[in-house]
């Protein structure tokens, strides 16, 4: 009896043994050839290829990577403060983290989309949504800054966010969470998810020159969660596509809950549909309160506006508009091929990957090919759109992207693997091992009408073994793959800030020429501006004191100011004098609880400080500007609440003031 | 023998691929002695290097002008200079131009990197200071402005 337990034992160990073997990805020694190392050596002092611009995950922040080499050129501050480069901290950038829940520090930024003209990059702005309290930003190129960011009402989740359409007419943006309308009381049992859960998708307009977002109108459809979406483009340009699961409708325990269903759905929307009802007046003006934040680079500083209505469409009475098709398996990403026709629907759960047909699908809809509706929205025929499956393309299909050649390139969550398969034949081509669990994966131009098909990058979870263990929390990584041959090659793993999510990449010609240098002097348009030393001044107004100051290599003006009392706000608005490429100057005061300030050259920015108790309080240039860095300083005499020393300030003056009060 | 020979042969590869390259030396801010141009006989110290070559300068000081230049020294150039003799972070204006050319100053004010690694009086007074000029993005009519303020601060009439 013993013996047999012993042998069952052994027996389990062994078959144990061999499973965790046969799913263990090939080791890395196995996957990088010998000439990878070129292919990724950008030498010294020459530029990358590529920029790609990388969801930064819960850190909030957008990073910008050069490819092929994996070097980290900016991470750019987007929903989070970052005390760094001041954003959030500085009295100008504050506005822009407000929201209609007040001011919030810090967000998750999911994903990246690059603004596009007729289906291409066009280089200009770059797209970021912010998962929990939803909004969407947009990033101007030239600057590498967030221009602006919009919050979205009747949303929670914002995670199907933010995709365009191909001339950016659109950003769009489905909430994960189902919520009763802002207009509604949110006060109802959770389990009454089916009378009073909507799901609510935005259509955000950008201005064709300016960028400018405002939420142009949004669709009410069903209770369920929304989770990605892709514009169609070329014959499918007037239709966008959306992944949708939970349509089981459960608001607990999703993890099992959510996936009893064997198929969810694909959302087709006709928003030029859309957009007819819209113009015959047929939106429901509502009652909302959501945030429309944009900074200016001519005063340097950010506004925020909060507005009070949106305008909604109804998927359920206004007919034509939206069409669930089919998805096995609680679809993820739902990706758009570069010619319109193919989409790309990936059931995380399914073993098999379904392509739908745009033709199919409108030959369908005037055929009436349903299979009944879900909740007043007609339910397609799966067959009816359907074009074809690949089967057996591995475990656990999350995205989708295109090399404009015929092919497709599949993330493989489970079985940790990136698949390239042919769309005609829905073959499978090639397949490489990831380290490990990846998600997003990324081709330059991967989701546009012309993909630019150099390299692949997938984005991982997992890094486990691949990295200097550095305690629990582990890098989270990227690899980059050359796709140029018929089989992918590993060239190169880089690890990323927070974690990736999606990610875009596109040539550096199109955006390096067109980077801001430095802010012009004379065009600085800061209420606070200094324009030269002579200008800069000090005044009391009750107990706040305005500071107008200057810097440049190295030195601030004033450097010494006098007649502050504890109690004080003191507002520092520093101008950087320099107009020159590369020469931010920095600036931090004891006992700051409200950051530092990084100021680049031509630009107004403001620090404010409370004077809490009498004393010296030194000053001080936090960048390296000069050889005369270290003597970029200064001090603030703090003297108590009631005493009447004189406001007095100075620049290489050293006053021979007579003055005893300190030796009481 | 035979060794000496493959050592002076590795040291003449070494310098070789050391020389390689050097003409075309980057800016080094801690270095200036690295990039002199003595050696280069085209080059004229009085006119510095830039795109002035010859300017127009009257016998009296254009006084539109010269207040023109004075709003621009106010912005980007009185935070180091004063008009007096003294020095600041740079020298001060008082007679500046009776040490430079009036192209030599423009050329300067305009192509400041430039002639810090080029030029020899240019260079000279960054040992003084220490500080590299900023270059603060002058346009050509700023820079003949400036000048013009430089005379009159000289006494020109």
């Amino acid at each position: 009896m013993k013996s047999l337990k012993l042998i069952t034992a052994a027996t389990l160990g062994i078959s144990l043994l061999l499973g965790y073997t046969a799913c263990k990805p090939k080791n890395a020694g196995n996957a990088v050839s010998s000439d990878a190392a070129e292919k990724a050596y950008v030498a010294p002092g020459k530029y990358d290829e590529f920029y790609n611009f990388v969801s930064g995950g819960f850190s909030g922040q957008l990073a910008t990577y050069g490819l092929p080499s994996g070097r980290l050129l900016r991470v750019i501050p987007v929903f989070s403060v970052d005390p760094e480069k001041g954003w959030g901290y500085s009295e100008e950038t504050k506005p822009m983290l407000n929201t209609s829940h007040g001011f919030v520090p810090w967000d998750d930024l999911h994903h990246t989309e690059l603004s596009q003209t007729n289906g291409e990059i066009d280089g200009r702005w770059v797209f970021g949504n912010a998962n929990n309290t939803p909004r969407v930003a947009r990033i101007d190129l030239k600057t590498f800054r967030t221009a602006e960011i919009i919050e979205l009402p009747n949303s929670a989740g914002n995670h199907s966010s933010p995709f365009i359409t191909e001339n950016t007419e659109y950003v769009i943006a489905g909430t994960r969470f189902s919520v009763p309308p802002d207009d509604k009381n949110g006060d109802v049992p959770i389990n009454t998810y089916k009378q009073n859960f909507k799901g609510t998708i935005s259509f955000i307009s950008v201005g064709k020159e300016d960028g400018k977002m405002d939420i142009a109108f949004q669709i009410q459809c069903p209770g369920v969660n929304f989770d990605l979406s892709h514009a169609g483009k070329g014959k499918s340009h007037g239709w966008f596509f959306f992944s949708c699961y939970n349509t089981e409708q459960a608001s607990t325990l999703l993890e099992v809950n959510a996936s009893q269903k064997d198929k969810d759905f694909i959302m087709a929307v006709n928003w030029k549909k859309a957009e007819e009802y819209l113009k015959a007046g047929k939106g429901r003006k509502q009652a909302v309160k959501y945030a429309h934040n944009t900074y200016s680079d001519k005063t340097h500083s950010a506004t925020s506006e909060i507005k009070t209505e949106v305008t909604v469409l109804d998927a359920k009475e206004l007919k034509d508009i939206c069409y669930f098709i089919p998805c096995p398996k609680s679809p993820h990403g739902c990706d758009v091929d570069p010619t319109g026709e193919y989409i790309v629907g990936s059931g995380k759960l399914a073993a098999l990957i379904p392509v739908f047909s745009f033709d199919k699908m409108i030959k369908a809809i005037a055929d009436k090919a349903y299979a009944g509706d879900y909740d007043g929205i007609p339910v397609i025929k799966y067959e009816a759109a359907l074009y074809g499956e690949v089967q057996k393309p591995g475990l656990g299909p999350l995205h989708t992207e295109f090399d404009g050649k015929g092919n497709a390139y599949t993330t493989f969550f489970v079985s940790s693997e990136v698949v390239k398969w042919n769309i005609k034949d829905l073959k499978v081509l090639d397949r490489a091992p990831t380290y490990y669990s990846v998600g997003h994966l990324c081709i330059p131009g991967g989701d546009s009408k012309k993909p630019n098909a150099k390299y692949l990058i997938a984005y991982n979870k997992i890094t486990k073994d691949r990295y200097l263990p550095t305690g629990p929390e582990l890098a989270q990584s990227a690899q980059l793959y050359d796709i140029s041959g018929d089989k992918m090659q590993l060239i190169l793993d880089f690890p990323t800030i927070g974690e990736p999510h999606y990610a875009q990449a596109v040539s550096a010609d199109l955006i390096k020429g067109n980077s801001v240098k430095f802010f012009k002097i004379d065009e600085n348009q800061n209420p606070f501006v200094s324009k030269g030393e002579g200008t800069t001044k000090v005044w009391r107004t009750g107990n706040r004191v305005d500071v107008n100051m200057t810097c440049i290599r190295s030195h601030f003006a004033p450097d010494n100011i006098e007649g502050i009392r504890a109690g004080d706000e003191v507002y520092f608005h520093v101008t950087n004098l320099e107009q020159d490429w590369d020469v931010p100057h920095g600036f931090a005061i004891k006992g700051a609880n409200t950051g530092e300030l990084l100021i680049m050259p031509g630009e107004t920015q403001t620090l404010k400080w409370v004077a809490e108790k009498a004393g010296m309080f030194p000053f001080y240039c936090t960048d390296f500007c000069s050889a005369l860095h270290q003597e970029m300083q200064g001090y603030i005499r703090v003297s108590p609440a009631g005493s009447n020393v004189p406001i007095l300030f100075s620049t290489g003056k050293n006053y021979p003031v007579a003055d005893t009060s300190a030796k009481k | 023998m035979k060794k000496l020979t493959i050592i002076l042969s590795i040291v003449a590869f070494i310098s070789a691929c050391g020389g390689a390259g050097s003409d075309k030396k980057g800016a080094d801010p801690y270095d200036s002695k690295s990039t002199g141009s003595n050696g280069n006989p085209s080059y004229d110290p009085n006119r510095g290097e830039g795109k002035f070559t010859t300017i127009d300068v009257g016998a009296t000081v254009d006084a539109t002008l010269a207040a023109n230049g004075e709003k621009v020294y106010g912005v980007k150039c009185s935070s180091c200079h004063k008009l007096t003799e003294e020095k600041l972070v740079g020298p001060g204006w008082k007679g500046v131009t009776s040490r430079h050319s009036g192209v030599w100053i423009m050329n300067f004010i305009t192509n400041t990197d430039e002639m810090l690694n080029k030029d020899p009086k240019a260079q000279a007074q960054l040992e003084i200071c220490l500080v590299r000029m900023p270059n603060q993005n002058l346009s050509d009519d700023d820079a003949r402005a400036l000048y013009e303020f430089q005379r009159k601060n000289d006494g020109v009439k």
